[in-house]
């Protein structure tokens, strides 16, 4: 971890006892304070689930839900997050009175919103996040507001397609979304 | 990631003790730095471009409300995040031009993370400021910048140096320069409240220091005055960028507009993103459209005059020339969106302020 130039300032190192409660279980762990929630999930507690891809916040990848609300969970510490509730794809599905999927999870299936894969985790978690939110009314505004979530297999279609099913329930994806409001003139692209 | 200590801190004066001193220069290593959000500190300690030695959470502390003012304005709580900002209601209904703004920016988590204090305070998206592998004056003082013979897509047009060329990142500090916010701050020395326009800086001979708040200053809330009256009905936020989603700006406008019942401009705002060191405004042209009728030759005279001085960076394919027109087609967009009502961004334009459109 001590692979910078040394510097006279240099703090010495942090451990911290933190308490999460990770997939309805409560954790009670001794952390470094530089190690992110990500590695945290990763590498300290094998929930794979959630995965890596940039580690800097532009893939979505790492997405998760603390306290309900999606977050990238590469950019921000694991000490940061003490008291919090954290849920991964992992803690998705009813295994509870289950086993049963998330209904977002069986969207996903359904319409073959994936390919490799490796971005399934956090988009599924993004799209928690946005119904938890509850801004999304068409399948325009699920498209701009999964935009923090990068799909290299371009799934994008089956995607929007998926959370819309969930998301919007009826609404059927690809109609004129904007049909039924009036619309201003010279709208900016969101 | 770099080795730190880290400090949570529950009373404002805890955390102005726990900072220290510090040096004038934003990127200097060994110090101790506030973290709130922490999306972009926390990016670019792990490219090692920052390096503090400790970090003093400051989101115990109670600066997460948005509230109104006495006097007809708002205030943002420094500790309030991107998306709570947006959505609410008292920004969405007296200042659509905000909300547009954020919800331009960033993604939805990244909003869900990010501080209002800390969108302020981040750093430029620069390639080379961002590479330690390469000079660069912002990061090294004196050590060079490429971008000035390299690739310029995303820097200044306005007000850079022979130093630095880099933009402020932000879309919410173009709006908030627009609105005329105010930025309430504290440090052991007592408050004080500096004007958005005199929160970033221009780069000069100093482009290692990116805004006037000095070392042990903690920002605790922004606020807004209250807007004139026409520009809740009339206000774009206008975003140009290489996708349509999720990236930062090539230009962006931040325009507000009042028309008189006599059809007239009583006073008009407008702020540009991505083409300066700072959100860049012009009061003298803005008021080239007072008294005047809204029309799209006065809003191309206004642009023109907003311009006037810009000059193309980078070199061959880097080149950044195609900026300047754009800006000035941009500027003329957003005034007449504005002039047709009000862009929100959020899908949702039928807004409380919809019947005022024309």
């Amino acid at each position: 971890m001590a692979d910078t130039p040394s510097s006279a300032a240099l703090a010495a190192p942090s451990q911290h006892t933190i308490e999460l409660r990770i997939n309805r279980q409560d954790y009670r762990l001794e952390v470094q304070s530089w190690v992110s929630l990500l590695d945290l999930l990763r590498d300290k507690l094998q929930l794979t689930g959630t995965k890596k891809g940039c580690d800097h916040g532009q893939c979505g990848a790492c997405t998760v839900l603390v306290d309900g609300r999606r977050i990238n969970a590469c950019l921000t510490l694991a000490v940061m997050q003490n008291g919090r509730e954290i849920t991964t794809v992992e803690g998705l599905a009813n295994l509870v009175t289950g086993p049963e999927l998330h209904p977002l999870q069986q969207a996903f299936i359904d319409h073959d919103a994936f390919q490799c894969g490796y971005c399934t985790p956090g988009q599924l978690c993004s799209a928690v996040g946005l119904i938890n939110e509850g801004h999304a009314r068409t399948p325009d505004d699920i498209r701009e507001l999964m935009s923090g979530n990068i799909c290299r297999c371009g799934a994008y279609p089956q995607i929007v397609q998926a959370v819309s099913d969930v998301a919007l329930g009826s609404a059927k994806p690809g109609t004129a979304s904007t049909a039924s409001r009036p619309v201003t003139t010279g709208v900016v692209p969101a | 990631m770099i080795n730190f200590a880290y400090l949570p801190v529950s009373a404002l004066e805890t955390a102005l003790e726990q900072i220290g001193p510090g040096p004038g220069s934003t990127t200097s290593a060994g110090f101790g730095k506030f973290i709130a959000g922490g999306t972009n500190l926390l990016d670019l300690m792990k490219e090692n471009v920052m390096r503090p030695a400790r970090l003093v959470d400051i989101n115990p502390l109670a600066l997460n409300s948005i509230e109104a003012l006495p006097d007809g304005g708002l205030r943002l709580g420094a500790l309030a995040r991107n998306a709570d900002t947006a959505y609410h209601a008292l920004v969405q209904s007296r200042y659509p031009l905000l909300s547009a703004a954020i919800l331009a920016g960033a993604s939805a988590q990244i909003r869900n993370m990010a501080s209002n204090g800390g969108n302020l305070l981040q750093r430029t998206r620069c390639y080379y400021f961002y590479d330690t592998g390469v000079p660069c004056n912002k990061r090294v003082p004196g050590s060079g910048c490429p971008a000035i013979s390299g690739l310029a897509r995303l820097h200044a047009i306005l007000g850079a140096s022979e130093q630095c060329i880099a933009t402020h990142p932000s879309d919410m500090c173009v709006a908030l320069r627009a609105l005329d916010a105010v930025v309430q701050v504290q440090s052991p020395r007592g408050g004080r409240a500096i004007a958005m326009a005199d929160f970033h800086r221009l780069p000069g001979g100093q482009p290692d220091i990116d805004t006037t708040l000095a070392h042990d200053e903690l920002i605790t809330s922004i606020d807004l005055p209250p807007p004139a009256p026409g520009f809740a009905a009339h206000s774009a936020y206008l975003k140009l960028r290489d996708r349509a989603s999720y990236a930062f700006a090539l230009v962006s406008v931040a325009a507000a507009l009042d028309i008189g019942a006599d059809g007239l401009v009583k006073e008009a705002r407008i702020a540009l993103g991505g083409v300066a060191h700072k959100p860049w405004r012009d009061p003298e042209a803005e008021a080239l459209l007072v008294g005047q009728v809204a029309s799209p030759a006065a809003f191309a005279q206004a642009a023109q005059h907003l311009l006037r001085g810009a000059r193309a960076q980078g070199v061959g394919p880097g080149s950044n020339a195609f900026k300047i027109p754009m800006a000035q087609r941009a500027v003329v967009r957003a005034l007449e969106t504005a002039l047709a009502g009000t862009v929100t961004n959020t899908g949702n334009n039928d807004s409380d302020n919809a019947e005022d459109a024309p």
